[in-house]
């Protein structure tokens, strides 16, 4: 009997707590309703649309009437000859842009750190973050006409001086070069801030000590800086490696053309071809999902490798 | 940092001698490669600006480079006389005004009520969240849900979908957590305060640049991208944002301009109103970056800490 009296006080006394926590806390479910429905729709609808890739989808049948296949469809495409090359093509791109893109932001960092001139300075980075604002759609436009054959200025430069034009954008091999070179342009500027911002924290002692031991200007960017923004570098550097499977579509998209197709089929211009241009569903969300997963598996062991350096990783 | 540098000058105050000099070249060559790199970025737009309001006979020839020749604003005229270019700049504005709206309020809301410590299961939804950040279902997934829910062409398509940003909330989530002392919620609870007031009383009124550089995320991203436009927008070619307008003129290639033909048509070749076409698209953000690029950079620094 008291037993009973208690526990039924204790739960009236809960009761009570919820109400007085809700009473308090209910607007911040208010708040939290509008994002989580936007979540919920917009992401976890998406994910549940994956289960495409693990069936013959067929548009009149919808989700549930179309047959379950399992990873049949998986098997068909990584034997399809257009995923080897895509899949060549993606590595390729992301490698060339790991070796060249990468290190221009921290040689133009450590330049512009020498500049001692404030408001030299301050223009030129407001000219190098300029590519950065703009899409890709003008970046692109714009590469059409300064690369251009005939109406190109660059060739007519190139005239000029007595050679014969060169074709950028309509010759695979020379698209290649022209893709790498728009990419550094692209990110060199706006790749600089976190080294500017690593190396302003870098403390000032540093530098007097090594000029005590009569280091010039050269040693102490190479003994100074250099050691110690590396783990920003090694940070940037293992973020870059996980997106080695990824790469945009509207880049590609924005410098391809109908003249060069070897190095254009990249995995995301693919899923645009099979899914939207022939309605492959199927097809194409399997090479979607096998791309994101790849992705991810990069970024954890990108993480994994960070943190066994020693760095704080990403995660 | 800067007594360092200021040092290093007065060091070398005592004369032409040999260091003195040496450090002269050196500023002399960083500088020269800064201002080559610096001007690799600006010059192709004023080329191409030259290009749009020269004579279209000076452009055939390859005579212009950076100053027009022969000025002329017809290829701009045909521009605000073509009713299609003029609806994708419109759509344009309409979606990044609408989509900046929905993004911060959502992104707010969440960020506000994530980083309240008394929300239960605020860790799940946190993860819930930046989960979607790391993996993303894929293109045709999104196709076949914007299919679903019958917004293939319409406005909703270019608004919802991307319109809150796990990254944008993850930056500002952290802003929130350590710009505002937890003190100053503890105090406004015990005075009263309701979650709503405590965010608009307190917490917004705290976060001015942190509001404006996501603002700015959400509207130059939604205004520069296109490759969604091109997923969705597919039969209404009334609902073709301008980026993706000038991806079917120029880069496509497919599409010609609409403008009036009159009598005394001027333009022939469509390098000059390409050149025009691109500045059209380009000049807004030309107009504005430098005024928000020092947004940008910290939401850049914040993003960096923890991506």
């Amino acid at each position: 009997m008291k037993k009973d009296t208690i526990s039924v006080a204790q739960k009236t006394a809960k009761k009570n707590a919820f109400a007085v926590y809700m009473r308090d806390n209910w607007q911040l479910y208010a708040m939290l309703l509008l994002p989580m429905l936007h979540l919920i729709v917009f992401k976890y609808l998406s994910y549940a649309g994956l289960s495409v890739a693990f069936m013959d989808y067929k548009v009149a049948k919808g989700f549930f009437e179309s047959e379950f296949v399992g990873f049949e469809i998986f098997e068909k495409i990584f034997k399809h000859r257009d995923f080897g090359v895509a899949v060549r093509n993606t590595l390729l791109l992301n490698v060339l842009d790991l070796i060249f893109s990468f290190p221009m932001p921290i040689i133009l960092a450590l330049l512009l750190n020498e500049i001692r001139v404030k408001w030299f300075k301050k223009t030129t980075q407001t000219m190098l973050y300029l590519p950065h604002f703009l899409s890709w759609v003008v970046i692109g436009s714009v590469a059409y006409q300064m690369f251009g054959l005939s109406n190109g200025v660059v060739n007519a430069l190139i005239a000029n001086a007595g050679s014969s034009p060169i074709p950028f954008l309509q010759e695979d091999a020379w698209w290649l070069v022209t893709y790498v070179i728009i990419g550094i342009w692209q990110t060199m500027g706006w790749g600089t801030i976190i080294y500017l911002a690593a190396i302003t924290n870098v403390n000032a002692e540093l530098y007097e000590a090594a000029k005590v031991d009569g280091a010039n200007r050269w040693q102490q960017c190479l003994n100074v800086t250099l050691p110690c923004i590396r783990s920003t570098v090694v940070i940037m550097l293992i973020m870059q490696l996980g997106k080695v499977m990824g790469g945009s579509f509207e880049r590609i998209l924005a410098l391809s053309n109908a003249k060069v197709t070897e190095f254009t089929t990249t995995i995301p211009v693919l899923v645009y071809r099979w899914g939207i241009q022939s309605s492959k569903f199927s097809d194409s969300t399997a090479l979607g999902l096998f791309q994101s997963v790849i992705g991810v598996a990069l970024v954890l062991i990108a993480d994994r490798v960070a943190k066994k350096l020693g760095e704080d990783g990403l995660l | 940092m800067s007594n360092q540098r200021v040092e290093r000058i007065e060091f070398n105050k005592k004369g032409w001698n040999k260091s003195r000099v040496v450090n002269l070249i050196v500023d002399i060559f960083c500088g020269l490669i800064v201002a080559i790199a610096s001007l690799s970025c600006v010059l192709p737009f004023v080329h191409i600006a030259a290009k749009s309001v020269s004579e279209e006979a000076f452009v055939v020839a390859n005579k212009v480079f950076l100053l027009p020749k022969g000025f002329q604003l017809d290829a701009y005229n045909k521009i605000f006389h073509d009713a299609s270019i003029l609806r994708s700049m419109y759509v344009t504005v309409v979606v990044t005004v609408t989509f900046t709206l929905i993004g911060m309020i959502l992104t707010v809301f969440a960020s506000y009520a994530l980083t309240r410590k008394e929300l239960k299961g605020r860790k799940v939804m946190t993860t819930m969240i930046m989960v979607t950040y790391y993996f993303v279902a894929g293109a045709i997934p999104d196709y076949l849900l914007i299919n679903n829910l019958g917004m293939l062409d319409t406005w909703w398509c270019l608004i919802l979908p991307l319109c809150f940003a796990p990254y944008n909330f993850l930056i500002m989530k952290n802003n929130f957590q350590s710009a505002i002392p937890e003190s100053l919620f503890e105090s406004a609870r015990l005075d009263g305060a309701t979650h709503f007031t405590i965010l608009t009383k307190i917490v917004l009124p705290l976060s001015k640049p942190i509001l404006a550089t996501i603002a700015l995320f959400y509207a130059v991203g939604r205004w520069n991208a296109y490759s969604d436009a091109l997923y969705y927008i597919k039969q209404n070619t009334d609902l073709r944002p301008l980026q993706l307008k000038l991806y079917y003129l120029i880069v496509a290639a497919t599409e010609s301009f609409q403008g009036e033909v009159t009598a005394t048509q001027v333009l022939t070749n469509p390098e000059v109103l390409q050149a025009a076409c691109i500045m059209f698209a380009a000049i807004p953000i030309i107009c504005v970056y430098p005024f928000i690029q020092k947004y940008f950079v910290q939401g850049t620094m914040v993003g960096a800490v923890k991506g």
